[in-house]
């Protein structure tokens, strides 16, 4: 069945047996970049859940702070452009080129949009001078807030770093996508970039509810 | 190759890829799923149930994550090493999480002070 394949000897590399080898090897080596990535947003994560257990009034007033309706809008179209990088992955395994560069766009324009809003909000967040540093104005407890907003923008800062990265290697894909270089039997790119997309996606699942929404309930206010 | 036909036991000594092919039908009902315990989550956080509002909002959380990881991602569908990777990774942040916590939580009153 190999032999019968034109195309191969250019995408299989020699020190592989076969195309199904190389694909394994290729998201396993993806998955073990991503297991990296889980603990240092992990490292986050548990520095956040410290403070908030440190500071839990103050970290209450503070994300009362946060936009819930622009965080869930965010959070909608973060899954949507999951969606369309799944099917770009769907069209990839299929070797359909068009509808391949239709859903690795979609994904970047939904990528693109996530980010405007998220500079809409620290926009905002600066005119209301949550910004922690000399200029911080909060009515309440001003000191232990500030970790809650230090931790907001170094959180929601890394992953809208990680998003930039990630709207970047879809534009590549897009012009080999454009190009045909994927096909049924090799799209491994593809498959590869959907699996870091889809957790940047994980990230922003954890992020939305932690930062926004588990002490809007509270007494505080 | 039309339909979803895994060749993850044929991979090992034939020439073709690995690649489940996953059914439009999985993919929507996964993004349908998300969008609703999304919703979910939002609801839930309007409601006071205590502690239990950062109970629920993490375990809806996790199992957004879970759809992801399995279907998006297709861990489902892939062989036991990544599986076990995979699980491996979750498995060290559990780690981190729970004894950063065992060590803060009983230090007793006053444990975190820096002014």
């Amino acid at each position: 069945m190999s032999g019968t394949h034109a195309d191969e000897p250019s995408v299989l590399q020699h020190h592989f047996d076969n195309l199904g080898q190389q694909f394994e090897a290729s998201t396993l080596g993806m998955w073990l970049f991503l297991v990296t990535e889980i603990l240092f947003f992990g490292g986050l994560f548990t520095a956040y859940m410290v403070y908030r257990m440190a500071y839990p009034e103050a970290f209450a007033e503070a994300s009362h702070h946060l936009n819930i309706v622009l965080g869930g809008a965010n959070t909608a179209v973060l899954i949507g452009s999951s969606l369309t990088m799944a099917m770009a992955v769907y069209a990839a395994q299929r070797g359909q080129r068009e509808r391949q560069v239709v859903f690795l766009v979609l994904t970047m324009v939904l990528g693109m949009v996530f980010l405007g809003v998220k500079s809409v909000e620290y926009s905002h967040k600066f005119a209301e001078g949550l910004i922690p540093g000399p200029n911080f104005r909060f009515e309440g407890d001003a000191i232990h807030s500030q970790l809650f907003f230090s931790l907001y923008f170094v959180m929601t800062g890394l992953h809208a770093l990680h998003m930039i990265i990630g709207i970047g290697i879809m534009a590549v894909l897009t012009m080999m996508a454009w190009k045909g270089r994927y096909t049924a039997r090799y799209h491994t790119p593809v498959e590869v970039s959907g699996l870091y997309w889809h957790f940047v996606d994980i990230v922003w699942i954890f992020l939305f509810p932690l930062l926004y929404l588990i002490d809007r309930h509270g007494a505080v206010r | 190759m039309v339909n979803h036909v895994t060749h993850a036991e044929s991979a090992a000594g034939g020439a073709d890829p690995a690649v489940h092919l996953v059914p439009l039908r999985v993919y929507l009902a996964v993004f349908t799923a998300l969008m609703v315990l999304t919703a979910l989550t939002v609801w839930a956080a309007t409601v006071d149930l205590g502690p239990f509002n950062t109970v629920v909002a993490l375990g809806i959380a996790c199992t957004k994550a879970v759809l992801v990881v399995l279907f998006f991602m297709h861990v489902r569908y892939s062989t036991t090493l990544t599986w076990a990777v995979v699980a491996g990774g979750f498995f060290w942040l559990l780690l981190l999480l729970l004894m950063t916590l065992s060590d803060y939580v009983t230090r007793g009153p006053g444990w975190l002070h820096f002014g």
